[in-house]
């Protein structure tokens, strides 16, 4: 009995003194890197598991725009590492890359790629300083604290936008709506919508929700949008539900005019041979691929020639223009690599408010809370493109 | 005039469902064990149809014996492999490997096929609609369903009735010990139920995708859960019982979305079968065993 709680103290014991040692091999390592001359930028983001397509867009945009600068003499006249982690869109999962990222000498962080993960950071960030510029991770909490920033609309702007569009280009028309409650994405831009139509008086005739378990049949949620009379459908969810829900539309041959949010960037592809159903689907978006600006199509064909013939999404432009914003802000700001982490967080801090960055996604700025300030496009689906709304 | 609409979207949901379930039913009812991998082989299943149409070398019919020949192999192959070294452990470790299984599955598939999602074509569109009356559609996919999953319960029944091979399966259902004595090859018995199992986890993903167009690894997982607690609620072991328990579970689940809530509807759908396994705790066709003392 008692021989053997010593072997398990002995055991613990040592458990704990490696754990120590190599926390402190961490730190070394730390120390090292920080001082070489190059500037490490950490990303994190699913690139396995069931959001995976949004972190390998991310990653996929943000190493080609590392190159770009790299090709280009660096920022500050340094070179950039970007260092990745998986984090299988999982909150504890991401804390730990967070964790590794820091151990390889991480001097600023682009990510979290999705907001529930973004939001368990950013406390981390927080508590060590350090810089942190999300591409995509659009929920509020996600940019908690002064020193995070998003490139991205937060879900409640969104819900804003779409309830003034409708107000004035479709004032008068009933609306309905079709929304995931078990997603925050989507309920979040839920919430603002259906409160700011209230206030500008647009009519929503019904609120219709799913979850993620039962997400293939809209049927009766569809029915119940055919009932209210409703001339529009505000969909503000992913495009994979959304090309289920208009496939089944059409068999129920319900007429309407659909419109979502940047969640529906996608839907065409996704649809393949029916694409002809997402014709007249509208969505306010800061991101299109075809869209025909110099800028846009540059990254456009850049991505393309890199990836495969892969069609960049709004998560890849992103997070491309994340790149370009700590770019920007660094030269604002003059930052080194041999500062300290927390040097650098105040110094970006400053600048980021200061900057503006014309970028794929839109000219943007920020203010101290993290927000930025760009308008979205509205688009309309004609002959199988993304078509600015005259 | 609505309600029926809403009970024909109803069963055409709960026929898929019950087709699933009439494979978890099955390898429970012989093999004794949860094969919670089953809806991850249904969705290897679609992918193996969706490729081969596709690559537009086969025709749609030809695709369908590819799925059904490739999920019946990897069946027989993850029962050999996984689950035949566990025969004599106890059954909470086999679930435990079950679980495993469907994991290593979609990410294999994830690592295979990416994580985007595909649009699987839709192999019924010539299928005529069925228009009841005005405004009350049955569509073409729901009727082969329900045809498909009627002749599949029927043939199964009269299989494990009637023939020898649908004996030794009784027999190995009832008592493993006694049906190895009396010469009975357990480990073939086994392998023939997976076999057939994963068959129909090909037929079922055909008809999934065909309803649902949307195939990514994960496409299996979520209707595969829903599947098994149709063969619960409809007597797990019992053939028949996953066919009725399928069809409850979807009419349930999409009345209380029309009339109730459509965000509770899942907590509706347990909350009834807590109810009724509360009630009937074999399900509804279940059968009750008595132990002897």
């Amino acid at each position: 009995m008692k021989k053997s709680f010593m072997k398990k103290f002995a055991a613990v014991s040592m458990a704990v003194m490696m754990t120590v040692a190599m926390a402190g091999c961490g730190g070394g390592d730390q120390g090292e890197s920080g001082g070489a001359s190059e500037f490490v930028i950490g990303g994190i983001g699913p690139t396995t598991g069931a959001a995976a397509t949004y972190g390998e867009a991310v990653k996929n945009g943000a190493e080609l725009a590392v190159k770009e600068i790299n090709e280009a003499g660096g920022i500050n006249g340094v070179q950039v590492r970007f260092e990745w982690q998986d984090d299988e869109h999982d909150a504890e999962k991401s804390v730990n890359a967070y964790n590794t990222l820091k151990d390889k000498g991480m001097q600023m962080l682009m990510g979290t790629v999705t907001s529930g993960p973004c939001t368990a950071v950013v406390a981390k960030t927080a508590e060590d300083n350090m810089f942190q510029l999300t591409p995509s991770g659009s929920a509020v909490e996600s940019i908690k604290g002064d020193h995070a920033f998003r490139v991205c609309f937060s879900d409640p702007n969104q819900g804003i936008a779409s309830a003034d569009y409708l107000a004035e280009k479709f004032a008068g028309k009933k609306v309905a709506a079709i929304y995931n409650s078990s997603d925050v994405y989507s309920s979040g831009i839920f919430e603002k919508f259906s409160a700011q139509a209230q206030e500008k008086g647009v009519e929503v005739v019904t609120a219709q929700a799913f979850t993620k378990d039962s997400a293939q049949d809209f049927t009766v949620q569809l029915q119940k949008v055919k009932e209210s009379g409703a001339d529009v459908v505000f969909l503000p969810i992913y495009y994979q539900e959304a090309a289920l829900i208009l496939t089944q539309a059409d068999k129920m041959g319900l007429d309407v005019t659909w419109f979502g949010c940047d969640g529906l960037d996608g839907v065409i592809q996704q649809l393949g041979a029916d694409a002809s159903l997402a014709e007249g689907v509208m969505l306010l978006t800061p991101f299109v691929a075809d869209a025909e600006d110099e800028k846009t199509q540059a990254f456009t064909a850049a991505y393309k020639a890199a990836y495969n013939d892969l069609v960049p999404t709004q998560f890849a432009a992103d997070a491309y223009d994340a790149m370009y914003i700590i770019k920007a802000a660094a030269e604002k700001a003059g930052i080194t690599p041999e500062m300290s982490v927390s040097d650098i967080c105040e110094a970006m801090k400053t600048a980021m408010t200061q900057i503006e960055v014309a970028g794929v996604t839109g000219t943007m700025t920020w203010s101290a809370d993290g927000e930025p300030t760009k308008t979205p496009n509205a688009m309309v689906i004609k002959d199988g493109t993304y078509t600015a709304v005259a | 005039m609505n309600f029926l609409s809403y009970l024909i979207s109803g069963i055409s949901l709960g026929s898929v469902y019950a087709l699933i379930a009439l494979g978890y039913t099955m390898v429970y009812g012989i093999a004794k064990m949860l094969n919670f991998a089953h809806g991850d082989v249904i969705m290897i299943g679609g992918f193996v149809v969706f490729t081969a149409i596709s690559s537009s070398l086969t025709s749609p019919a030809l695709a369908i014996i590819c799925g059904i020949v490739v999920c019946t192999l990897l069946g027989v192959v993850i029962e050999k492999i996984a689950y035949k070294p566990l025969r004599n452990a106890t059954p909470l470790a086999v679930l435990i490997t079950a679980i495993g299984v469907s994991y290593l599955l979609q990410n294999i598939a994830l690592l295979v096929f990416g994580s985007a999602s595909k649009n699987f074509p839709d192999i019924f569109k010539n299928m005529p609609d069925w228009h009841v009356t005005e405004g009350l559609t049955v569509s073409g996919v729901t009727i082969i369903t329900i045809v498909v999953t009627v002749i599949i319960m029927i043939g199964l029944t009269l299989f494990i009735q009637f023939t020898k091979p649908g004996t030794a399966m009784q027999a190995v259902s009832e008592d493993r010990g006694a049906a190895q004595l009396m010469g009975v090859s357990v480990n073939s018995t086994i392998s023939l139920t997976f076999a057939i199992g994963s068959a129909l986890a090909a037929v079922a993903s055909v008809l999934l995708c065909s309803a649902y167009p949307l195939l990514n690894p994960y496409t299996g997982a979520m209707p595969g859960i829903k599947a098994f607690v149709a063969a619960v609620f409809g007597g797990i072991g019992s053939i028949p019982g996953a066919m009725i328990g399928g069809i409850l579970l979807g009419v349930i689940e999409n009345l209380s979305k029309a009339y109730i809530s459509s965000q509770l509807s899942d907590a509706i759908v347990f909350a009834v079968l807590i109810i009724i396994l509360s009630l009937k705790p074999t399900g509804i066709l279940g059968k009750k065993i008595s132990e002897k003392v």
